[in-house]
């Protein structure tokens, strides 16, 4: 059985495979449209969320199955203090497929120890949030071709962005890849990526505190939201909030088929004037998220269409 | 300054000079009701100085402990008085219940059930990560 905790369980053939039922959903959305009947997904979620909830739900009913769920710790047995470990059993009595979401780091690595049935983490804190690695990769394959040969800006919260680390984990292992890192000092790449992933596989990277310096040699520009509930200190947090926003005068030095990406919620650190920019993806990105769920989900229930 | 030979027990020999102590905390020898002796900062060929630990009877030892805490440690198992075993210990791949993640977002924080797991991520520089939350583990070994 497989699940989905980090987004390097995937191989690379895997993702490709992926990527391509999705593109073969969005052309052929009615062959599956009852993919999953008699299916159902168990949505989890400790911790708030809008997107990626309803992003899963709308994707498990795209494939004609059901959806049970749980849409927040408050309301679900875990306020009683029962354990990730009796929940995932007790789940998988009920459903086909799990997508949980929890406050603490590595709470779904326990569900999948537990259940006896499919887990996908949507999110476990700070840590890793693998589906939103796979909305963006379909996003950057369908605007860009390909994944090859691309400089790729990855701006703002880059300590704390569980979304930055993903992406740049998976985008790691093509050829010809280079990142851009812009954020302020204390909001920097952790240390152990640059040790451990970009310098042993030479990947080019260049640290730069500009967003405006860094901006003309961009070919995707990755923008992320500086999140309070990261914070223990209140008062860090108001300090570094807004120190890259992106506006309309600060593409002007962009190139013209820059993709400007963003996991939501954003806050105000795209200005709206900027989503009239055809450049602008984030939108594109929460529609490519259904689809590439809805990919996952038939990887995972082993279903062939 | 000296401490026989023993006939039945373990001699854990080469531990890197001023670890001995911690070691026979870690391995409860004080616990022990058989002669259990500690040499510190003995000379040695190999390494300058070293630890020695003779304990005085077969013991069971955890050495995913023992190599965590200080790989270049050779354990040699005595029986009738000669030696039967030797064991040149490394870093294992695996920890599990030997050290505790210090990351208070960490699912092992507030689930106390749940056994502590690193795993050897960097031979090299001896990284341990959590299993859970992938947090380096805290000691430097």
């Amino acid at each position: 059985m497989k699940h989905l905790i980090d987004i390097m369980d995937l191989t690379v053939d895997e993702l490709d495979a992926m990527i391509a039922t999705a593109l073969d959903i969005i052309g052929n959305p009615v062959k599956y449209s009852e993919a999953c009947r008699g299916k159902k997904l168990a949505t989890l979620f400790f911790e708030p969320s809008t997107r990626t909830r309803l992003s899963f739900e709308a994707a498990m009913y795209e494939l004609g199955g059901n959806v049970l769920s749980v849409s927040s710790g408050a309301s679900s047995s875990a306020a009683k203090g029962e354990s990730v470990a009796d929940t995932a059993r007790v789940v998988s009595c009920y459903a086909d497929i799990i997508a949980m979401r929890h406050p603490k780091e590595g709470a779904p690595v326990v569900a999948m120890r537990n259940a006896s049935i499919p887990v996908i983490n949507a999110g476990d804190g700070g840590h890793s949030h693998p589906t939103q690695t796979l909305a963006d990769l379909l996003t950057i394959r369908r605007e860009k071709g390909s994944f090859e040969n691309l400089t790729v800006g990855l701006c703002g919260d880059l300590r704390f962005g569980r979304t930055v680390h993903s992406l740049l984990l998976a985008m790691s292992r093509y050829a010809g890849v280079r990142f851009v890192m812009i954020s302020p000092e204390e909001l920097s790449l952790p240390h152990y990526l640059i040790s451990d992933v970009l310098e042993p596989n030479g990947i080019p990277y260049e640290e730069m505190r500009d967003l405006d310096a860094a901006m003309p040699q961009l070919d995707i520009l990755y923008m992320t939201r500086v999140q309070r509930e990261r914070f223990f200190n209140e008062a860090d947090y108001i300090r570094l909030k807004d120190a890259y926003i992106l506006t309309p005068e600060k593409l002007v030095s962009a190139k013209p088929d820059l993709c400007i990406m963003h996991p939501l919620p954003r806050v105000n650190e795209i200005s709206v004037a900027v989503d009239d920019d055809p450049r602008a993806c984030y939108f594109k990105q929460v529609l490519n998220g259904k689809y590439m769920r809805m990919a996952l989900i038939l990887k995972l229930l082993e279903v062939k269409v | 300054m000296i401490i026989g030979q023993i006939r039945d027990g373990i001699v854990l020999d080469h531990i890197t000079a001023g670890r001995a102590m911690e070691i026979y905390h870690v391995l409860h020898l004080g616990e022990l009701d058989c002669m259990v002796a500690m040499i510190q900062n003995t000379d040695s060929v190999k390494m300058g100085r070293k630890d020695i630990i003779k304990i005085g009877q077969v013991i069971d030892l955890d050495f995913a402990v023992l190599g965590y805490l200080d790989p270049g440690i050779t354990v040699n198992v005595i029986r009738d008085g000669a030696l039967v075993k030797r064991e040149h210990l490394s870093l294992p791949a695996f920890l599990r219940g030997v050290i505790r993640c210090k990351n208070p977002r960490c699912i092992t924080s507030t689930e106390q059930e749940i056994v502590h797991e690193f795993r050897l991520t960097d031979p090299a520089k001896r990284t341990y990560r959590c299993v859970y939350c992938d947090t380096v583990a805290g000691r430097e070994p």
